[in-house]
């Protein structure tokens, strides 16, 4: 889990288009760039349309990039497939098998690295019948099974989209607490996306966050929010030479978020932000510098080294 | 064994509620030298926090002598704290020391001010170890 002997997942100038839509040119993903070690559990996070969903389906090889390239464990997302689980977003099963044979047809897809008893016991965790029908089943009941499918297969790298949005609290706790087990046991690397940050806070050890189908953020949380401070002020203090992510004035007081170059002017308030205040000050200014690509790189090269 | 609860809304970073409720455990006499922690997968399957977390608040426990982690066995509670049990000297000098306190007309308030009052004299270099842990900013993994 700690020691991380190679990447998972990496980005290298990675854009998908899809058609030519106006506006936006057609750009789903643009100029992505960043690398995962392996072991971590990576959130996905950003707004509605900013590409989450395309990313992790180029990391299934489910889409082709347009440009750029996309390595899983080393590989092409392709040769990568067997070691890789994923569950899209909509949770595509079969709605006419029941949930038995469903589980059955998972074991004979993945002949060599079925995990029946941890298939079995996800299931029967959530009162699901075997012989109940996936039509029959809830959204909720539906992500179950399909998270089920996917850990059994004792994947290297499980790729989960939007995975706990349909669950009821106790349920998406419980999943959770699946997904860090088996983190924790085999040192699976796992990336999800949500738009609900609050809802990886602490599963979580790792952040892209996207927008406008460009990373913005990359890298440990501990260190990205060590690498931000909250400030508070004098209206007329000056925040040069530090990076303003976000800056609001009110009366004589100034609250901002930075990222600081060094020592800060006397007589600032400071604190620490929490996970969710940094992602929405990025994601409420989207002209704000975020690290680029090319830094987070560079810096896990050094990192590697 | 110990039970970690989480509180996700505290400000405390994780990994020290961790430290803080294993230390917690080690005063009340609920670990003891010898004891296994749970394992990390335990932990992350009970609580849903992210394993590195937990491993985290291991290490940081192993540095500060409490406990040892032993390839492939779990990580055991080395010794436990608070050196002053219920029946040392120290705790029968406080007594009399209290007694006479009240016998001279101080009341409960005035004993607590000056008991804090010489604690704070000889062990200001020493923090105290609350929630304000030094450690508490930022850290949500």
């Amino acid at each position: 889990m700690t020691d991380t002997t190679g990447f998972a997942l990496e980005a290298a100038a990675v854009g998908k288009r899809f058609g030519r839509r106006r506006g936006s040119g057609g750009w789903a993903l643009r100029d992505c760039g960043f690398r995962l070690p392996a072991g971590r559990v990576c959130a996905v996070v950003g707004p509605n349309g900013a590409g989450k969903s395309t990313l992790l389906a180029l990391a299934a090889g489910l889409l082709v990039p347009t440009e750029g390239r996309v390595t899983v464990l080393g590989t092409d997302p392709a040769s990568a497939r067997a070691r890789v689980g994923f569950v899209a977003q909509d949770k595509p099963l079969y709605p006419h098998l029941t949930v038995a044979e469903t589980l059955r047809m998972g074991a004979d897809l993945n002949p060599r690295r079925w995990d029946a008893p941890t298939a079995e016991r996800i299931v029967a965790d959530g009162d699901l019948g075997p012989k109940t029908r996936i039509r029959a089943l809830s959204g909720g009941q539906r992500t179950r099974v399909a998270l089920a499918l996917a850990l059994a297969k004792r994947p290297e790298l499980l790729l989960l989209d939007e995975p706990m949005a349909d669950l009821d609290p106790l349920a998406r706790h419980e999943l959770m607490g699946v997904l860090m087990a088996q983190a924790a046991q085999y040192g699976t690397t796992i990336v999800m996306s949500s738009h609900v940050v609050a809802e990886l806070e602490g599963s979580c050890d790792h952040l892209l966050l996207i927008g406008g189908g460009r990373v913005r953020l990359a890298g440990e949380i501990d260190e990205l929010l060590e690498a931000h401070v909250r400030v508070s002020g004098l209206a007329q203090t000056s925040l040069a030479p530090h990076t303003v992510v976000e800056s609001r004035t009110t009366g004589r007081q100034l609250s901002a978020l930075i990222r600081p170059a060094g020592p800060l002017p006397e007589g600032l308030r400071t604190s620490a932000p929490s996970l969710e205040e940094l992602v929405l000050s990025y994601l409420r200014n989207p002209q704000a510098p975020g690290t680029t690509p090319a830094e987070a790189a560079s810096e896990s090269e050094k990192a590697t080294l | 064994m110990v039970e970690y609860r989480i509180d996700r809304r505290s400000g405390v970073a994780t990994y020290v509620q961790i430290v803080q409720q294993t230390k917690q455990a080690l005063r009340l006499g609920l670990l003891e030298p010898g004891d296994k922690l749970p394992t990390a997968r335990e932990v992350v399957e009970a609580t849903a926090i992210n394993p590195n977390t937990v491993l985290k608040a291991y290490r940081e426990l192993e540095r500060e002598g409490l406990v040892e982690a032993r390839r492939g066995l779990g990580t055991f509670v080395r010794r436990s704290l608070g050196t002053a049990p219920a029946e040392s000297p120290l705790h029968g000098e406080l007594d009399v020391w209290a007694a006479k306190a009240r016998a001279a007309g101080l009341d409960r308030d005035d004993v607590a001010a000056l008991f804090t009052a010489v604690l704070e004299k000889h062990f200001a270099d020493i923090p105290a170890q609350h929630s304000s842990d030094q450690h508490s900013q930022g850290d949500l993994s």
